[in-house]
């Protein structure tokens, strides 16, 4: 596998070889794992909580710097920065935690104190780790954007550990991550674990970040949790679905990143993933098929579109036999074009050069329409705590969700308004 | 897990045996049991013993502690006190046993799942740690769905399911989980008439084979219909028993009574206003 990634990369004119295959295997993991397990961070909520974690790692990995090399040992190693990256990071979680329970402050104002006040102390850290006259923080500041180029290939090889061993516990625990993601006190009240399972997800999130910062830096790391899994979202409504087509999303972004990165000199790995995985998003925003912006524009029109045939039926049953132009009970324009599309299509009504007239089928049609929207307005009027749940814009169908003895009951109220209504006519 | 915190001495024996109110065939017995959201107490000294094979409704004024309590026999929210065993048992011997339908309002319906992955929900406790759902729990799922008049909805997206649709979804999560007494709450809160029939007919079935169900209720017109014993309550029980002897307007009024008390008071307030 190393061989064909170096392989795609020599091909890409990069420098490559096995140093760079195993960091970007190791990165594509870690992009895989990220959109796994940011599924479920999404849909527990708990995206938010990832961006103060991450932010809340800086003082971490300073401190872990600077104590390093206060012993004397190299402050620049992962195993030394990505511990200390974890203690303040965890640190912060907890911080919002107790913040939302002891105090008033709702979660995401504690999120943004937390994460800014934790970033900017680990600013501070970093301009004095920067006026040591021993401090070589090149690597330092790779950990803010993401510098793949730096890494060595061991330290890919624990990102993929990392990944492995996430994408392992999210399937092994699929059923209850969901459970409780979906509904927290049924799963409670069946006997899951509910805060046991909080805890593996916070922790699964809280290893994907760590690990990350290496790749993405951790201004943007969250974006790798976040956005494979709001992309997936966009395309599917099953949660296996959502969660493979995450780790597919979170591992094309990272390894268009990393070979974007590795052909522009000087940028850094974080953002060029980022910007791959926000590409992918926007496909799927544009594109998706029920949840895309195209598919909502189109099923929009489509309503409108039968919404205004209905009208027009109505309107041209006032003179069934009268062909009229088209202008007056159509709009202009495409939806109007449409709606004349599908009363044609059913055979509702002729069009005659720039006249259109009912068919019989078109006025029996009509008529049916007219009851049905006459049923619904009396229903709503005469029901009106439960009516507003049950309505259909279409007034298709009024019996397919209404009670049978409260549809004969309305129609015959309004039997008894027509034949008032006779009546009266006929007084006058 | 709960209700170990709550209940550090918990006994295998009843502990509530011995007590000549309380029986230990009884599917729910709770005794003392107070419930506090901050200082405020939101049921006060509950005793309730639930009748076998029955259809139980809880009815009261809005915030008279119906869901609470519920919510408290299941552990969910943390006791101050008492004690609540079911069949003589603490909770956590008996869970499988307790199907639960909680309210509809108290999910995202935009959750990526299908209706027949909710219902094979309530077979998680049966399926166990990391295995998959089998064949078998989908059939089981299934006809649960077919059970509440939903065969061919399995695999809809649940956001695209009516509100009467989703909460019978609910209901067959619950008969999945295959209980001997359930709790539910405000399951006909809102529905189409087609799901209220529905729903009717599942209690009915439930109480023929042996269970017992207990429904939060609000409508107070279709008790005497639906249920053969109430539970009037008012952050304590007003009184309890079958319908034909409990569900009186004395037993009424003294539940609903300060809200009545209240519309009396605004009512000759606007009369005065317009004799001035």
């Amino acid at each position: 596998m190393m061989a064909v990634l170096a392989a795609i990369l020599d091909s890409f004119g990069g420098r490559a070889g096995h140093n760079t295959a195993v960091v970007l295997a190791g990165t594509m993991l870690l992009g895989v794992a990220a959109g796994v397990v940011g599924v479920f961070a999404m849909l527990r909520r708990r995206s938010l909580m990832a961006d103060a974690l991450s932010h809340a790692t800086l003082p971490g990995i300073c401190l872990a710097f600077l104590l390093a090399t206060a012993v004397g040992s190299d402050g620049r190693s992962l195993a030394v920065l990505l511990p200390g990256a974890a203690a303040t990071g965890v640190a912060g979680l907890l911080i919002v935690n107790w913040l939302t329970r002891a105090t008033r402050i709702s979660e995401d104002a504690a999120i943004g104190a937390v994460l800014s006040v934790f970033f900017g102390v680990g600013v501070v850290l970093l301009s004095v780790i920067q006026a040591l006259p021993t401090g070589n923080q090149g690597g330092l500041k790779g950990l803010l954007f993401g510098q793949t180029a730096t890494m060595h290939a061991a330290d890919a090889m624990l990102l993929g550990v990392v990944a492995i061993a996430s994408i392992i516990a999210v399937t092994l625990a699929f059923k209850q991550l969901g459970l409780v993601a979906f509904n927290d006190e049924f799963a409670s009240a069946i006997g899951v674990p509910v805060r046991a399972i909080d805890l593996l997800l916070m922790s699964l999130v809280v290893m994907v970040t760590v690990s990350g910062l290496v790749a993405v830096g951790l201004v943007l790391v969250v974006a790798m949790l976040i956005i494979p899994a709001a992309a997936a979202r966009l395309w599917t409504d099953r949660l296996r679905t959502m969660a493979v087509l995450a780790a597919v999303f979170g591992g094309t972004a990272s390894c268009l990143g990393v070979l974007a990165s590795s052909r522009l000199d000087r940028t850094p790995t974080g953002p060029s993933i980022v910007l791959a995985a926000g590409c992918i998003f926007l496909l799927g925003m544009i594109g998706a098929p029920r949840r895309g912006v195209v598919a909502g524009l189109g099923r929009q029109a489509l309503v409108a579109a039968r919404v205004h045939a209905d009208h027009a039926l109505r309107s041209l049953l006032a003179s069934p036999q009268d062909p009229r132009p088209i202008g007056v009970v159509l709009p202009p324009g495409l939806i109007g074009r449409l709606a004349r599309a599908r009363l044609r299509r059913l055979g509702l009504v002729r069009v005659n050069g720039s006249m259109i007239v009912l068919t019989p089928e078109g006025e029996a049609e009509a008529r049916l329409a007219e009851r049905r929207r006459r049923l619904w307005e009396r229903y709503l009027v005469t029901h009106a705590e439960v009516a507003p749940s049950h309505v259909d814009i279409s007034a298709d169908a009024i019996e397919h969700v209404v009670d049978p003895e409260i549809v004969a009951r309305l129609e015959a109220e309004l039997a008894a308004d027509d034949a008032r209504r006779v009546r009266g006519g006929a007084d006058a | 897990m709960n209700a170990s915190r709550i209940r550090p001495d918990a006994h295998p024996a009843s502990m509530l045996a011995g007590r000549p109110e309380h029986s230990a065939d009884s599917p729910l017995s709770v005794h003392a049991m107070t419930v506090a959201y901050q200082r405020k107490p939101v049921l006060w000294d509950v005793d309730y013993d639930a009748p076998r094979d029955a259809l139980v409704a809880i009815v009261g004024p809005n915030g008279a502690g119906k869901s609470t309590f519920i919510r408290a026999c299941l552990g969910l929210v943390p006791r101050v006190s008492g004690v609540v065993e079911f069949w003589g048992r603490p909770l956590r011997e008996v869970r499988r046993r307790i199907g639960y339908v909680p309210q509809r309002e108290a999910v995202d319906w935009d959750f990526p799942v299908s209706a027949l992955d909710v219902v094979c929900m309530g077979r998680y406790a049966r399926i166990g740690w990391m295995r998959p759902v089998s064949r078998a729990d989908r059939d089981a799922g299934a006809a649960c769905l077919d059970r509440v008049g939903l065969r061919g909805f399995e695999h809809r997206q649940i956001s695209q399911l009516s509100g009467g649709q989703q909460q019978r979804v609910f209901l067959a999560r619950a008969l999945a989980q295959e209980s001997d007494l359930y709790f539910m709450d405000e399951p006909f809160a809102g529905v189409d008439a087609a799901t209220e029939r529905a729903i009717v007919d599942v209690l009915r079935e439930l109480r023929a084979s042996g269970r017992t169900v207990i429904c939060v209720h609000h409508d107070l017109q279709t008790v005497p219909r639906y249920f053969d014993a109430v539970m009037l309550m008012n952050m304590r029980v007003v009184a309890s028993g079958p319908v034909g002897t409990v569900f009186t307007p004395e037993n009424l009024q003294r539940t609903y009574g300060g809200r009545l008390t209240l519309l009396a008071e605004a009512s000759e307030a606007v009369a005065r206003a317009e004799r001035g």
